[in-house]
């Protein structure tokens, strides 16, 4: 590391504002997505859906769907030969997880609505839909299980017979000694707080266009990390890496759920073999919220113990995780994401988290943005916040006394993780600088007098991300089956401009413009020099993807220490031609030259020139100019901030509206200030959607609700204000950037923050505790039903999954089922 | 077969069309106009807006036929690189966009808007485009943009 710290020049680029170099191509409609490629010769897919949760398939009659005009192909799971199954790439040494072999398309049962059945490929996109509508399939319904907490019951239906259980694995994570954490509390509180499924929706469905011909694949795919799809498909389909070739072009959002490997995309590439022409199949938006994974999910079993002057003695959470019917990339590994984090800012001695996952009739859950840490959060920030109601102690005050303070860091927590860097009070008392408690509490209880009702929470969240030391998460440390590093080359032409290459996957981060910043500091250009490859497994060595905040911690440090290494070169190459020592070299304003004499300077371009026409370079030195990092760092990075939020509810139709948002986040030095803050805005109004609005909902037999846009309800701008950032700086000691990572910040943050304050809102009207999401028809029974109680304290439960529809929740609402067990601890 | 024609960015298109097909597929895979882009289906959120005859309208529920005679904006004829529309340089301006796959349909819905109402409240630009989602920006950009276009083109139609 000294040598990149001493080679780390001064920021000329890293740091600024600058507008995105993308943007010109999608302003004006010229961006490539997947659906907007046509090939020649080009062929349709649409996908026959299961509409059974649970059933038998008895027979699938596909003659009148083969004798529909243009039809070449229907094919079902019987035909579809594969070398292996869809992977799910996490063992945990020691752990046993139940994982159920999953075929692309089923064969001869069905587990949730929507898996698909078989597929018709024709030639006019409207017909294969026309052609599918006439595959007649036939079931033999079985029994279904929606609630996972009924699954886990035994007697319950089975979602996979052969595994006699409906429980998918049990992990755990903890430090410390629970029985003490509850013997030296003075207060143990308990909360049962469900943290519901959600779904990615990125505003572009999933597509994808496979062209397999002379024994090798080309496929377009909105995908978040073409480079491990390429390897997945080369298992599946029996034929080597190097006869792959995967592209991600524009890719319209992901928020997780592009990460994943499809049946769909191999499909497709199948069928392309067979009938030896390009097949694109473009999802509907009903197929993403049935057959692309949803998020979150977990219903969460909280315990707290506490002195009375709000020392934290213990945490433990057991996390009930309905993972659906099969697995899909990740699936089951996603809840351990909860316990990486589970103590979050806050120094807590003792600590235990339990994942219990369970099988439902529903489609997978996996990684959406945050990916089992906003459910970290929640839980976290929520209970923090109960707690402080039950000592009667200032919610802020009862944090402060918790924080691990600025100087334990690096700080290694009770779970045995070493959090990089933080500055937890720093960031509170800068949100403080931006909202006034008090003046907001004498308008709260001046709003209150004249029948308004408004609250404030606060979320003090961190996190984990720059995924990450590969002996941490791979094989034999948590047991993903994979290294966790990035590639960056940075390849300077003949005329000094750049091509640099990156294994991330972007979609929508803006990286061509920020990793452009960094390289153009590092090698002494421009950023619009720098011309910003990632996403295609034909261009650039093997990489990652764009996940769990990775890409500028672990992406951007790639492509740094490359353009460091270029650098180092360019400098002793400039030496010779200026017949001076390599050490004698500086580079600034764009010119290396010898220290002392800044007119006699060379530039990118004239030092590239002489690298491509070596006729004068020093003995030794290789021509050209281009340089290949593998960066795999020693640590994840710990990004953290604080959020409040006020909102108001109107107590007469329970509809919530956030008035303020304020939040001030720490990702460490910024590369674009700009791009931070639209991540931040774009990730907050991602919570107050799960927060307020959306939900996936299954009823009780396994029927998807929520199916369109029409009943899944999206934020739109009318819902939500404008926002109030600000941010603090606080490097990372683990990459020479000092960068942690912002992608998924302000949706691990949200959510308790607008939870706390609707909470504090309504706290006068005797609700003290509800849960997610805040539709206005469950915060008007909530408001009603504890209006009604004998006490304040409303018990029962909320969220209940297979239950009532009642448009946006469930039917049921209120406060926390859970009286708090107080005093005297055990 | 139905025979349609309507220009199309200013360019006169006389073709058959199945009377089933969606303005937003005519668009997108007759005329190869792949910058008005699908997300729904059920017309909530707007990523497929065009101006038909000077409105926005969502062109995933418009029938092709429908459109007979009329004129069509996409976004391909709002502006080039080398000559932006004032709304486009101001969502590149104000990082209005990321992954950019709303973008086409929100600067068409926002031009309208300004169209009709040059100087728009925040509460208005919210207001008008409720019926354009974005997931990536938490739509804070995307109102600035349009508001700082409305001070940068005030009375100036699109």
């Amino acid at each position: 590391m000294t040598a990149v710290e001493q080679a780390t020049p001064r920021e000329q680029w890293v740091g600024q504002a600058m507008r995105r170099k993308e943007d010109p191509r999608m302003i004006t409609g010229q961006g490539r997505y997947v659906d907007d490629l046509v090939l020649s010769g080009m062929l349709y897919m649409a996908v026959v859906r299961s509409t059974e949760a649970h059933a038998k398939v008895t027979s699938i009659d596909t003659s009148a769907a083969k004798q529909a005009p243009g039809v070449q192909g229907v094919f079902t799971g019987d035909d579809l030969k594969l070398e292996a199954p869809l992977p799910m790439v996490w063992i945990p040494p020691g752990v046993e997880v139940k994982t159920p072999e999953t075929w692309p398309l089923a064969k001869g049962v069905v587990k949730y609505v929507g898996q698909p059945v078989a597929v018709v490929v024709g030639s006019d996109k409207y017909g294969v839909v026309d052609a599918a509508e006439q595959v007649v399939v036939e079931y033999d319904p079985l029994p279904v299980v929606v609630d996972p907490e009924k699954a886990l019951e035994s007697g319950s239906p089975l979602v996979h017979e052969e595994f006699g259980t409906n429980q998918t694995h049990e992990w755990s994570i903890g430090g410390g000694d629970m029985d003490a954490a509850w013997a030296d509390a003075d207060v143990v509180l308990e909360r049962r707080i469900v943290n519901h499924r959600t779904a990615g929706a990125p505003i572009e469905p999933r597509a994808c266009v496979a062209d397999f011909r002379a024994g090798a694949l080309t496929l377009h795919l909105t995908s978040q990390n073409p480079h491990l799809i390429r390897l997945f498909m080369s298992g599946e389909f029996g034929i080597s890496e190097d006869k792959i070739r995967v592209i991600a072009p524009d890719v319209g959002g992901g928020f997780g759920v592009k990460i994943m490997h499809y049946p769909e995309e191999v499909i497709a590439s199948w069928a392309s073999r067979k009938l030896g022409r390009p097949v694109k199949w473009t999802e509907t938006r009903s197929e993403n919220l049935t057959s692309t994974i949803h998020g979150r999910d977990q219903i969460d079993y909280v315990k707290i113990g506490a002195k009375r002057d709000g020392t934290i003695t213990g945490l433990e959470c057991t996390a009930i995780c309905d993972l659906g019917a099969y697995f899909e990339t990740l699936t089951p590994f996603i809840p351990c994401f909860t316990g990486f984090v589970i103590s979050g800012c806050y120094k807590i001695p003792n600590l235990k988290y339990t994942a219990r996952g369970v099988f439902t009739n529903k489609m997978a859950t996996d990684a959406t943005r945050g990916a089992g840490r906003p459910e970290a959060t929640h839980l976290i920030e929520v209970t923090v916040e109960q707690l402080a109601a039950e000592l009667g102690m200032d919610p802020l005050e009862l944090r402060r006394k918790n924080f691990i303070p600025k100087e334990d860091f690096p700080a290694e927590v009770a779970i045995g993780l070493v959090y990089d860097s933080g500055d937890y009070h720093g960031s509170l008392d800068k949100l403080l600088t931006h909202v006034d408690v008090d003046a907001f509490r004498s308008e709260q209880e001046q709003a209150r007098a004249s029948g308004k009702y408004l609250g404030i929470g606060f979320s003090t969240w961190m996190e984990i991300c720059g995924l990450a030391p590969s002996r941490v998460v791979g094989p034999s440390g948590v047991g993903l089956q994979g290294g966790f590093y990035e590639s960056g080359v940075v390849r300077v032409h003949a005329s000094g401009a750049i091509t640099a290459y990156s294994g991330t996957a972007p979609h929508g981060q803006g990286l061509d413009t920020s990793f452009a910043q960094i390289v153009a500091d590092r090698v002494g250009t421009t950023p619009d020099q720098v011309d910003v490859i990632h996403g295609d497994t034909g261009a650039g060595p093997f990489g990652l993807g764009t996940y769990g905040s990775r890409s500028i911690a672990v992406g951007g440090e790639s492509l740094a220490r490359s353009a460091i290494k270029v650098a180092e070169k360019a400098k002793r190459l400039a030496a010779h031609l200026l017949e001076a020592a390599p050490e004698d070299i500086e580079l600034a304003d764009n010119k290396y030259s010898v220290k002392g004499s800044p007119d006699k300077g060379l530039t990118l371009a004239e030092i590239a020139g002489a690298a491509y026409v070596p006729e004068n370079i020093p003995e030794g030195m290789e021509p050209g100019l281009e340089e290949t990092t593998f960066y795999d760092p020693e640590n994840f990075t710990f990004p953290f901030g604080a959020h409040a939020c006020i909102v108001e509810v109107d107590a007469e139709t329970g509809k919530v509206d956030v008035k303020r948002y304020v939040s001030v986040d720490d990702c460490g030095p910024a590369i674009n200030p700009m791009l931070i803050d639209g991540q931040i805005h774009g990730g907050v109004v991602h919570a107050i959607g799960q927060a307020l609005f959306e939900r996936i909902h299954y009823d009780e037999n396994g029927q998807l609700v929520t199916g369109t846009f029409v009943d899944y309800a999206l934020p739109s701008a009318a819902d939500v204000p404008s926002f109030e950032t600000d941010r603090t700086e606080t490097p990372s000691p683990v990459n020479s950037l000092g960068v942690k990572g912002v992608g998924e910040a302000g949706t691990i943050a949200a959510s308790a923050s607008i939870t706390n304050a609707v909470i504090d809102a309504l706290r006068p009207l005797g609700v003290n505790y509800i849960d997610m999401p805040l539709t206005p028809q469950r915060v008007w029974s909530a408001i009603h039903e504890a209006g009604t109680a004998t006490t304040g304290e409303v018990s029962h439960d909320p969220g209940k999954q297979g239950g009532d529809w009642d448009g946006h929740g469930s039917g049921s609402a209120g406060s926390g089922p859970t009286s708090p067990s107080e005093g005297g601890g055990s | 077969m139905t025979r349609v024609s309507m220009a199309v960015n200013g360019v006169r298109y006389d073709q058959d069309v199945e009377p089933r097909l969606l303005l937003v597929h005519f668009l997108r895979d007759t005329l190869g106009l792949t910058g008005t882009h699908v997300g729904c289906d059920t017309s909530n959120c707007g990523a497929c807006t065009v101006h038909l005859d000077g409105d926005a309208v969502k062109s995933c529920t418009v029938l092709a036929v429908q459109a007979d005679g009329a004129e069509v904006t996409t976004i391909e004829g709002m502006g080039a690189e080398d000559d932006l529309h004032p709304m486009q340089e101001a969502f590149w301006n104000n990082h209005g966009l990321q992954c950019g796959y709303c973008t086409p349909g929100m600067i068409m819905a926002a031009s309208d808007l300004l169209n009709k109402n040059p100087d728009p409240s925040e509460e208005e630009v919210r207001e008008a485009l409720a019926g354009n989602l974005c997931r990536c920006t938490g739509y804070h950009n995307i109102v600035k943009a349009v508001l700082d276009a409305a001070k940068a083109s005030k009375g100036v139609p699109a």
